[in-house]
């Protein structure tokens, strides 16, 4: 078999599974947030929390109840982590002020960027009532805004987006914990450890000390995939054998993490009924997921071992990187930076695009969304008409809210990298100099801005300023585009819809499909195309 | 009827030298300002000025001289665009010119300047002198020459009462007397709209213009971190880059065409409407114009010519086809009717021979015409023989016939409902011979004739999404037919002033934008209720004032183009945003290079164009960014050529011509550049 064969055969062999799945689970994520019936559990949930859950909220009280929920997270994980050590469970471990806030910021932003080392800085409490717990909130907080961005472009005439609490809580405990616990068995059939062991010390052939850690590792291994999270339970992330053992769960972690976010764009077509719009989101996607995956998988066939686990290989570990990436995931089963200078590059471009190929959970879907409105409107012009999508006018709020959500990435990118990289405290902190390190100074803010987590590695990023820096970066990376875009969503949801007629420029075909793939391409390119030719560019040409 | 277009602009080439001065004063930064892109590039040229003042190289002065010929050839585009209205409003300008108004006061009149009436006051205007004011005729009527605002030379009729009333300041009173009400205060008449209109004074930025400068400055921002983040990297890659190269980068980069290139375009798109001599009262409307959903369209005038043309005869049975025609032409020949004119023609048509008597030999034979009146509702003429024929409505002659002694025959019903339900109207013919009963001889079709080409207009609208409905007074019947034969989309029949204001609230309700035309008192809640009303210069002054437009031809077929027009402004903008941004990746391949090859030679891989030398490459696309506003200036005046197509079709035509073309476009334009430059020395 060709090598082009093998790789077409594995990327389509991932479509595949992932065509398959997308419709079902799709048709499901469509049910659970369109349905009105609400369980007997979710009841006593909301009784509890006391919330009503017939009550629909407004945009901005939409957009305060996520405030406030992810701003009581992260205090209670900070708290919690700096607390460990009077806690059970935490086999003693500890984080600096600044670690403990940088990890808080990143759990709940579904970021999951860990300047700690998993296992030295994360005991088994913290690990399993603070991060797993974070990385359901934080994929459920996704899932729910990006409904409520989709409901305000399906309804028309209302000012009202749906509970926050209600989409929350159902997006957990109907999708992602029932999916998680399916996801885990499979895992630990797979190899995948699951235990409450205390560490244990054994000797190795050399003769020195070795602490094999135990913990429940298959439980958080399926929330990090399947939320789009990425935090690992090991340093080494899904690299270590007890997170990753072999080429079934390397396979089985790509399916998880590029699950929900390929689904997402089935429900979306739904829920505004219109099912080839979701179609033709999917298929961006796809072209830039998928091209990205290839474009990795070729400039990796070289076969360098440097970084990689011998269980994987090349082929394997530039498919992961890319799934990774283009999830927002920041899962890891190789070193990024011992890729090819151009497949980092890919890497690297794979988050600057914005992380919609297929992005997050929830986050991927919105951010399309984002890239939707700015295509239609550039483009929009271009047939005679006010450019208007899905029968929704595209005038100056919503291109002001649009521009917004996506300017916020690039501003934190440009200039935190450009502020670390003149700062001696933290341009001390690269691993070597020249091109390389510009990229992993780069990579890290794109990493933080974009919500991936994953690490080009090489950066000592455990120090007061880039902990406080790129934990800024991630809050507002975050949480700008979401007030954007909900609040672009509450006005369309109160616009009245324009009739589709000849006349209307058509979102679901292939030419625009082709035009929103230019310019997500052609906005990233002029946005990030200097840094990228300093970096990864240079580093490959010289 | 003598027409005299408007003046056709001059060349553009002379328009641009004449309006050099203007655009080297609106280098002004308080002028450059409100454009925040252009005003990007005046920050910019005036700091490379310094840096070239401080440290001249050939290099720095030539970019210092090619950022300020940037902003100087945007504001060229717009002082030209600006010109051509001018000139109009130059000539506007001196039908204003003081005119002494009569004043009607107590039991007389005084004469007071046209500047100081105010509203509600009565003017005397007599033959020969100018009206002073915009107001209603309420007293007499007289012939007006209207071309100082309509460039139509032929004089119109204004009469008090109905909806011909209106007359507008500064046309001219060729004959009688009249008294005019001023229903507009000074500095606010028509006239006075017109002229700060065509000047581009009162243009406002429209709803998309503002949005799509949000959409400019975002992309300006997101160029500006990128450029300002460049020098840090740089610095740690070990290549400080000098300011001017930042600066020159900066300006390549932001969306200079279509920021120099927008305000022209919305001048210009007025100035378009201007030129088919209708003015909208805002550029708001211009662009509703182009969103438009549904077109209600009057059917008289607009779809059909408005007279009735004979265009068949049915014979009943046992009557010659000839011996009805010739009975018609007959009881047709007095009767100066469009109706009754089109069946003499008709008839000549058809027997393609001279016709053997006509009026004026048959009067001096004797023979007695009678006329048409509302009463009898008949016409025709009563031979010196003694014999009589007669046309008209089928009851009225079947009841001549009847009261004759005659008896109408049975087919004839059957005829007259046939001819009815084809969307004409059925004329029935009589003639009694001397001495005997009077018979009927037939029925004459009269149709209401289409335009020609209709049909066609309607399926381009319809290709361009957009619905037209026929409003008319005709029963359902006759309207479903002209519909059906014009190919609208719907019609409404029995139409009332009321119906039509349901019928645009309706369309409205379903997120249509609706446009129409009116000219009556009774059309002006109609027309404020829709999205473009587009009022006739002949209606009155309440439809005018309700309208957002005015068509100074008074053709409601207009309506059409307005459309057009609406359609090509928005595209033109599209299209020279899409075309500006596409540029970019060309200057980046230029530009980034160039910056870097010093310290990572690898980089060359990514010059695709083979750029001389650093800085020619630098600077041909400076200058390319330059020149291309220059080259786009008659694109943006003239607009993008404008098909009515279907949205897909026109994003992939407009898509493959201004994306992949702007994408291409210059990588040629700054190889050439660069080829030329290297023929300078000192830059290599």
């Amino acid at each position: 078999m060709t090598p082009a064969l093998s790789a077409g055969l594995t990327i389509g062999t991932i479509a595949a599974v992932l065509a398959i799945i997308h419709v079902p689970l799709g048709s499901w994520l469509y049910r659970v947030f369109t349905s009105p019936k609400h369980t007997r559990v979710e009841r006593l949930v909301y009784r509890l929390v006391g919330v009503n859950p017939e009550v629909e909220q407004r945009w901005s009280v939409y957009l305060l109840a996520v405030l406030a929920f992810s701003t009581v997270s992260i205090i209670g994980l900070w708290l919690l982590i700096l607390l460990q050590g009077f806690l059970p469970f935490s086999q003693g471990r500890s984080m600096n002020v600044d670690t403990a806030f940088n990890a808080a910021v990143s759990f709940v932003t579904n970021t999951n960027w860990q300047s700690y080392a998993g296992e030295a800085g994360a005991g088994y409490l913290v690990q399993a009532i603070g991060l797993t717990v974070q990385n359901f909130l934080s994929a459920g907080v996704g899932l729910a805004v990006a409904i409520a961005v989709v409901r305000g472009l399906a309804r028309e005439g209302t000012d009202r987006l749906g509970n926050f609490w209600v989409d929350l809580v159902r997006g957990t405990l109907r999708v992602l914990l029932p999916l998680a616990a399916v996801a885990a068995i499979m895992l630990v059939a797979g190899g995948v450890i699951q235990n409450l062991t205390e560490p244990t010390t054994i000797t190795s052939l050399t003769g020195g000390d070795q602490v094999i850690q135990g913990g429940l590792v298959a439980s958080q291994e399926a929330i990090k995939e399947l939320g789009t999270n990425g935090g690992g339970f090991f340093n080494a992330n899904s690299a270590h054998p007890f997170e990753n053992p072999n080429g079934w769960t390397n396979l089985l972690e790509i399916l998880l993490l590029l699950a929900i976010p390929s689904a997402l764009p089935y429900t979306y077509g739904r829920m505004v009924g219109d099912r080839r719009q979701g179609a033709a989101m999917v298929s961006v996607m796809a072209v830039l997921g998928f091209g990205a995956m290839a474009t990795m998988m070729w400039l990796e066939s070289v076969g360098s071992m440097e970084g990689k686990e011998q269980r994987f290989g090349p082929i394997w570990s530039a498919i992961f990187a890319s799934a990774t990436t283009g999830t927002s995931t920041g899962a890891v089963n190789s070193l990024h930076e011992s890729f090819q200078p151009l497949a980092g590059g890919v890497a690297l471009l794979n988050m600057m695009l914005g992380e919609l190929s297929p992005g997050g959970v929830g986050t991927g879907l919105y951010s399309m969304l984002v890239m939707v409105v700015l295509a239609v409107f550039i483009a929009g012009l271009m047939v005679g008409r006010t450019p208007e999508f899905l029968g929704k006018s595209i005038g100056s709020r919503e291109v002001t809210l649009a521009a917004l959500a996506m300017l916020i990435a690039p501003v934190l990118v440009l200039l935190g990298t450009g502020v670390a990289l003149l700062l001696p405290v933290s341009a001390g902190a690269l691993s070597t100099t020249g091109p390389h390190g510009l990229s992993e100074m780069l990579y890290a803010f794109t990493s933080a801005a974009n919500n991936n987590g994953s690490a080009f590695a090489g950066l000592s990023a455990d120090q007061p300023f880039l902990n406080i820096a790129l934990a800024f970066c991630m809050l507002l990376g975050r949480f700008v585009p979401i007030a954007a875009m909900l609040a672009l969503a509450g006005g369309l949801a109160s616009q009245q819809r324009r009739p589709v007629t000849a006349g209307t420029m058509p979102t679901h075909t292939a030419s625009f499909a082709g035009l929103l793939i230019a310019v997500i391409l052609i906005l990233a390119g002029l946005t990030y195309f200097p840094s990228l030719a300093l970096g990864s560019i240079a580093e490959a040409l010289s | 009827m003598s027409k005299h277009p408007r003046p056709s602009h001059p060349s553009l080439l002379i328009t641009a030298w004449q309006s050099l001065p203007l655009a080297a004063a609106k280098l002004d930064p308080r002028h450059v300002a409100r454009n925040p892109v252009m005003f990007v590039v005046w920050v910019a040229s005036a700091v490379t000025t310094v840096l070239a003042v401080v440290q001249p190289t050939l290099f720095a002065i030539s970019v210092a001289i090619w950022l300020w010929a940037t902003i100087l050839f945007a504001n060229l585009a717009e002082a030209i665009a600006e010109g051509r209205g001018k000139a109009q409003a130059d000539s506007l300008r001196k039908t204003r010119t003081q005119t002494m108004a009569r004043r009607c006061i107590d039991g007389g009149e005084e004469s007071v300047p046209g500047a100081e009436l105010r509203l509600g006051d009565r003017v005397v205007v007599e033959a020969g002198q100018v009206i002073p004011g915009d107001g209603d005729v309420i007293e007499g009527v007289a012939t007006i020459d209207e071309s100082a605002i309509t460039g139509e030379s032929a004089p119109v009729i204004r009469e008090a009462g109905g909806d011909r009333c209106a007359v507008t300041g500064g046309t001219t009173v060729l004959s009688d007397r009249i008294v005019v009400q001023i229903t507009a205060k000074p500095g606010e008449t028509f006239i006075d709209k017109m002229i700060s209109l065509v000047e581009g004074a009162a243009r406002q930025k429209t709803p998309n213009e503002i949005a799509l400068n949000i959409l400019l400055i975002t992309l300006t921002i997101i160029f500006l971190l990128a450029v300002m983040a460049l020098q840090p990297q740089a610095i740690y890659s070990g290549g400080h880059l000098s300011l001017v190269v930042l600066v020159a980068l900066l300006v390549c980069l932001i969306p200079t065409t279509i920021g120099a290139l927008l305000s022209a375009i919305g001048i210009a798109g007025m100035d378009r409407l201007v030129q088919h001599n209708v003015l909208a009262m805002s550029g708001r409307a211009v662009e509703a114009a182009g969103d438009v959903n549904t077109l209600l369209l009057d059917k008289t005038g607009t779809i059909t010519y408005g007279n009735r043309r004979a265009s068949e005869v049915y014979p009943l049975a046992g009557v010659e086809r000839a011996a009805l025609m010739g009975a018609a032409r007959l009881a047709s020949l007095a009767d100066l009717t469009p109706e009754g004119r089109s069946i003499v023609e008709f008839v000549a048509a058809e027997e393609n021979s001279e016709p053997a008597e006509n009026e004026l030999e048959l009067t001096q034979a004797g023979a007695a015409f009678v006329p048409f009146t509302a009463q009898t509702r008949m016409s025709g003429v009563d031979l010196p023989d003694g014999s009589q024929v007669r046309k008209g409505a089928g009851s009225a002659v079947a009841a001549w016939v009847r009261a004759e002694g005659g008896q109408p025959a049975d087919d004839l019903a059957a005829i007259v409902d046939r001819v009815s339900g084809l969307g004409s109207t059925p004329l029935v013919v009589a003639s009694r011979l001397p001495e005997s009963a009077p018979k009927v001889l037939g029925v004459v079709q009269l149709k209401d004739v289409v335009k020609p080409g209709m049909a066609d207009r309607f399926a381009q609208l319809r290709a361009m999404g957009i619905r037209t409905v026929m409003i008319t007074g005709d029963n359902p019947l006759t309207a479903k037919a002209i519909a059906a034969e014009a190919g609208v989309d719907d019609f409404l029949a029995e139409a009332t002033p009321e119906d039509k204001m349901e019928l645009i609230k309706a369309e409205q309700a379903g997120g249509r934008l609706v446009a129409m035309t009116g000219d009556g008192t009774n059309d002006a809640p109609a027309l404020a209720q829709a999205d473009v009303g587009v009022a006739m210069n002949t209606g009155t002054s309440a439809a005018k004032e309700a309208g957002n437009m005015v068509d100074l031809d008074s053709d409601p077929t207009k309506l059409i183009d307005i459309v057009a027009i609406g359609k090509q402004l928005l595209i033109t903008r599209g299209a020279l945003t899409t075309f500006s941004i596409a540029n970019d990746v060309a200057k980046y391949f230029a530009i980034i290079p160039a910056m870097f090859v010093g310290v990572f030679p690898g980089l060359q891989a990514l010059n695709p164009m083979g750029l001389h030398s650093p800085n020619t490459a630098m600077l041909s696309a400076v200058i390319f960014n330059a020149l291309i506003i220059l080259a786009l200036v008659p694109l943006a005046l003239r607009g993008v050529s404008y098909r009515p197509l279907s949205a897909s079709a026109m994003l992939n035509r407009n898509l493959l011509i201004y994306g992949l073309g702007g994408i291409i476009a210059p990588f040629i334009g700054i190889k050439i550049i660069d080829l030329l430059l290297t023929l300078l020395p000192g830059l290599g």
